[in-house]
């Protein structure tokens, strides 16, 4: 028996006390029936999923587990333990895997965090958003910063050394006073890891009337020129603070680097189990259903996939390229090569050249990488390694 | 029906302003004859190209022959004609009528004679035909019927007190047009024994048989196996088919003679031999001199298209040959721009028949082009005594060279009810027209002639004077000649750099005003890129207007979406695709349609 594939595994759990204002996951509030149903289509899903995405589960070792949302931490905790029990009995999790969960402050007890550790959960993700009162309100968050600091204390107090806390930048009316605010207060907490995402207004959110363009609040969204400041803002900030940004918006301590997000970047093979989930397997990229309905009755079969494509070499490579980049580490000449069979610079070499020209990456003789103004442009550049010829 | 009995034949066509109902009559009739069933009737049998019935306009002229049996107990042979009614499409108007012996006028009886009506009765009387007329729409509750009969025995002066009165679009009255066709439409009166001549009125390409060409034989007989020579081209074929039009399709028959409209192939590969207006004849016993045929047609609006994918440029050629073959009006050569690459500098009759061929490229020949803005033919009087034809701005001779420049001029005739007299008065100042005469033609409507300069005409003046008009005034003109007029060419930088395809001509008056207009629009057609874009107007190396197109400061998905990779690529196949519909000048990509810019720069009136 040859060496096991590392894969990932992403969980989702799509229940919310309250949807956020900006919000456009397929998430929502639900019974306890409901999630009780939820969680049997969930189980299935996992038994059957060596046959719904086609693989041998001896050739793999899950290195990864992400339970995501939604508010996993809606759930009982007996359920979650419930989840990564199955997960653990059926399929080979490597003994150092990342587990993680999202949880949202006033959504978790003592209790559930003693039983997310007996489930082996060792990484915990925690919305905050921001530090200040109105904008929490604004966002549409049911807890104030003084929960999410009692809620941060709790976790460490169960020993949880590995702790994420998600903050928004670019909200409406946000002034580098207030961001730096947020940033100091989180500062005396010392999280492991920061994920800073700028806020993007999207059709079907609760923002979307009146943030859009054209919509009657629009103008209280910071500029481009203010939103760039905001960001640049939050990477010096936190790199002051010994936070090294790996991805274009995450953070971490050293050796705090999510290895489950990575995997996404590096294109890993992950399942993602649940409503709307996506995943990729032996080159087939696939996503579940986001109808509750559709999927509680057919989870564990293929008539719940709403996308099953298959990638071609070609796309495959581009997607090498443009997932890549968006690390700071870059993409490495020998990894495309090994994984290809292939030069990179044979495909990708003339717009290699004009990106360098525009000062938007760098190469030297390992690996070509972002530069910080191709941060700044990271669509453009993506878009110019998405040849599309398939 | 080999009987050439001719006074058993009426070929005809159907004249009107435009939407007065002309090709809803022709499907009446058609249908009424009984050569289709109902069920087989699709709505707007004539027009059978996809682009005629979504724009609900006729743009070809097609023909149709059916039967009917009149109230004398005798069948008649009739040959519908159709013909458009814009105003662009004068020439193809010209076509159908001299296939034809008679023409049904159909006047709207809400609207009355508008400036179309009386430009294509003219046009009939002029080409000897029999008009009678037609008031259609009398189901309408704005219709008075009365009122305009006493306007076309007054305006026209032909007879119409005995006009049938109709609903086309509800089946009233159809019965009596079909009688009075009969009464009033002359039968042909042609000579069977007398050598082949026919006119050609049209023809299309059909990949298996070649040419097919559309005839109206005024002597003789046609049949398989006639040596026919074209007389124009000297083309000579051996005919292998001939026929008549059924609706929608081609029937073949034995033979066609005197009197009598149909078709004929002959294997002819060669588009260009087919050139309508042309006459057929036999070429071992051929008539003594060819019919007089159609004068030739003026482009008036030209401009550049050119293929988006240079590659296209082939296929660019040949479908404007194919297109060429059946719409003699529309003129092309090759040009090169340095902006655009190899295209073609192409003259139409006006700006809709402009429209309609790069639709039909676009349609039916699956080009995707870029279309530069039109402009009208200038004469450029050199210091050197030499004169030359401006189709192309970018031609312009340095202003040194240039003693005088002349433009095209147009007698315009504008029918307007009473209270718009006074904006489309000021409407035709503002273009530079100046005022003819004015008079009343009814109580209530009033016939206003202007002479306005081409260029202000063809962009958007129909929609401008819709418009202020709330949709009540009709338009008609006519080339006047050359005048003498103080003409720029007005230049447009994109970034430091002159793009030669966004040039245009303009009246000094103006060229300040539509400088300004030109880099506003501009700057929101051609997206942020990574650095600043100045767009500049110039005339003569001097700057007159500029705006500034700010850089891109960020252009980045922050949020992951998870693992859904998929939805991240379709945001970049959509970047993509918009690059696609770019032409890259210097280190500027400029949108496709940021070319048709100086079009819309009245928009916001």
């Amino acid at each position: 028996m040859g060496k096991r594939k590392k894969m990932g595994l992403y969980i989702h759990i799509p229940f919310c006390l309250k949807k956020c204002n900006y919000c456009d996951f397929v998430s929502f509030k639900a019974d306890n029936e409901t999630k009780e149903s939820y969680m049997k289509a969930l189980l299935l899903e996992l038994r059957d999923m060596p046959e719904k995405y086609c693989f041998d589960p001896k050739e793999y070792i899950i290195s990864s587990v992400y339970i995501g949302g939604g508010t996993p931490s809606t759930m009982e905790g007996s359920q979650i333990y419930e989840l990564l029990k199955r997960v653990r009995d059926n399929y080979r999790l490597s003994k150092d895997a990342e587990i993680t969960i999202e949880i949202n402050p006033g959504t978790v007890e003592n209790d559930s965090l003693e039983i997310y550790r007996q489930a082996g959960l060792n990484r915990i993700s925690i919305g905050l958003q921001s530090a200040n009162p109105k904008e929490l309100a604004l966002l549409g968050r049911i807890h104030s910063f003084e929960d999410f600091k009692k809620c941060y204390h709790m976790v460490r107090n169960k020993g949880f050394d590995n702790v994420n806390v998600d903050i928004m930048t670019a909200l409406p009316g946000q002034s580098l006073e207030k961001l730096g605010n947020t940033l100091r207060q989180l500062m005396t907490l010392g999280p492991d890891h920061i994920s800073a995402y700028s806020l993007i207004i999207e059709p079907g959110t609760a923002f979307y009337k009146d943030y859009s363009e054209g919509g009657s609040r629009e103008s209280e969204l910071p500029g481009e020129e203010e939103e760039r400041r905001l960001y640049y803002y939050t990477r010096d900030f936190l790199k002051e603070w010994g936070y090294h940004q790996y991805e274009i918006s995450n953070f971490a301590k050293k050796g705090k680097e999510s290895k489950h997000n990575s995997a996404y970047w590096r294109r890993q093979p992950y399942i993602g189990l649940g409503l709307n989930a996506s995943s990729l397997m032996k080159e087939i990229r696939y996503k579940n259903t986001p109808s509750t309905k559709d999927y509680l009755k057919d989870s564990n079969n293929t008539s719940s996939f709403v996308e099953n494509i298959v990638l071609s070499k070609e796309e495959q490579m581009d997607e090498f390229m443009f997932l890549g980049l968006r690390m700071n580490r870059g993409v490495f000449k020998a990894d495309f090569e090994r994984q290809f069979n292939a030069l990179l610079l044979k495909r990708y070499g003339e717009v290699i050249k004009k990106l360098l020209k525009e000062e938007l990456i760098e190469e030297d003789k390992e690996r070509i990488r972002l530069t910080y103004k191709g941060m700044d442009y990271g669509n453009y550049v993506f878009s110019n390694f998405y040849l599309g010829d398939y | 029906m080999t009987n050439a009995d001719q006074s058993k034949i009426r070929n005809f066509c159907i004249i009107a302003h435009i939407d007065h109902g002309k090709s809803t009559l022709a499907d009446r009739i058609i249908e009424s004859t009984g050569l289709l069933t109902s069920r087989e009737m699709q709505a707007q049998v004539l027009d059978n190209m996809d682009l005629e019935r979504e724009r609900g306009i006729t743009i070809k002229s097609q023909a149709v022959r059916t039967i009917y049996k009149a109230k004398d107990g005798n069948e008649y042979v009739f040959n519908l004609i159709d013909t458009p009614g814009h105003v662009d499409f004068n020439y193809e108007v010209s076509r159908s009528l001299a296939a034809c012996d008679g023409a049904i006028l159909v006047v709207d009886a809400a609207q009355g004679i508008e400036a179309q009506t009386l430009a294509n009765v003219y046009l009939a009387l002029d080409h000897d035909l029999d008009v009678f007329p037609v008031i259609n729409k009398i189901d309408l509750p704005s219709a008075d019927p009365d009122r305009v009969v006493n306007e076309i025995e007054d305006v026209i002066g032909i007879e119409a007190m005995d006009a049938p009165r109709i609903s086309a679009k509800n089946g009233i009255g159809i019965d009596e047009v079909l009688e009075q066709v009969v009464a009033k439409i002359p039968s042909p009166k042609g000579n069977a024994d007398a050598p082949l001549k026919a006119l050609i009125f049209d023809s299309i390409y059909d990949s298996y048989k070649g040419a097919i060409v559309f005839i109206r034989l005024m002597d003789g007989r046609i049949s398989r196996g006639t040596p026919v020579k074209l007389m124009a081209t000297k083309a000579e074929f051996e005919v292998v088919e001939v026929g008549y039009f059924g609706a929608g399709q081609f029937i073949p028959c034995d033979e066609l003679s005197a009197g009598m409209v149909g078709y004929f192939t002959a294997s002819i590969k060669n588009v260009s031999d087919t050139r309508v207006g042309d006459t057929v004849t036999n070429s071992k016993e051929p008539c003594d001199k060819p019919l007089a045929g159609y004068k030739k047609v003026l482009s008036m609006v030209y401009c550049g298209m050119y293929p988006a994918d240079g590659a296209k440029y082939p296929d660019l050629r040949d479908a404007l040959e194919k297109l060429k073959l059946n719409d003699a009006s529309l003129n092309y050569e090759p040009e090169t721009s340095i902006a655009l690459g190899f295209g073609f500098r192409c003259g139409f009759l006006g700006l809709l028949h402009l429209e309609v061929v790069q639709e039909r490229l676009e349609r039916e020949y699956n080009l995707d082009l870029v279309t530069t803005a039109p402009g009208v033919i200038y004469k450029v009087y050199k210091t050197n005594g030499s004169v030359i034809e401006l189709t192309n701005p970018s031609n312009l001779p340095d202003p040194s060279e240039i003693d005088y420049m002349e433009e095209p001029v147009v007698n315009a005739e504008i029918m307007v009810t009473k209270e718009y007299v006074g904006p489309i008065m000021e409407l035709c100042q503002e273009r530079r027209g100046k005022y003819i005469s004015m008079e009343y033609i009814e109580a209530s409507r009033a016939l206003i002639k202007y002479e306005l300069p081409l260029n202000e005409i063809i962009y958007d003046f129909f929609d401008a004077l819709k418009s202020r008009s709330r949709g009540y005034a009709s338009f008609d003109y006519e080339l006047k000649g050359y005048e003498r007029a103080n003409l720029l060419k007005l230049d447009i930088l994109v970034n430091h750099e002159e793009v030669d395809a966004l040039s245009f001509i303009v009246h000094a008056d103006t060229a300040y005003e539509r400088g300004r207009k030109m880099c506003e629009k501009l700057k929101e057609e051609i997206p942020r890129h990574l650095f600043e874009i100045p767009i500049q107007a110039a005339v003569g190396g001097k700057i007159i207007a500029r705006e500034t197109v700010k850089a891109m400061r960020k252009d980045v998905l922050a949020k992951c979406y998870g693992g859904d990779i998929t939805r991240k690529k379709k945001l970049l196949e959509k970047q993509k695709e918009g690059k696609k519909r770019m032409r890259q000048i210097g280190n500027v990509e400029i949108p496709q349609k940021a070319f048709m810019s100086v079009l819309k720069l009245d928009e916001d009136k």
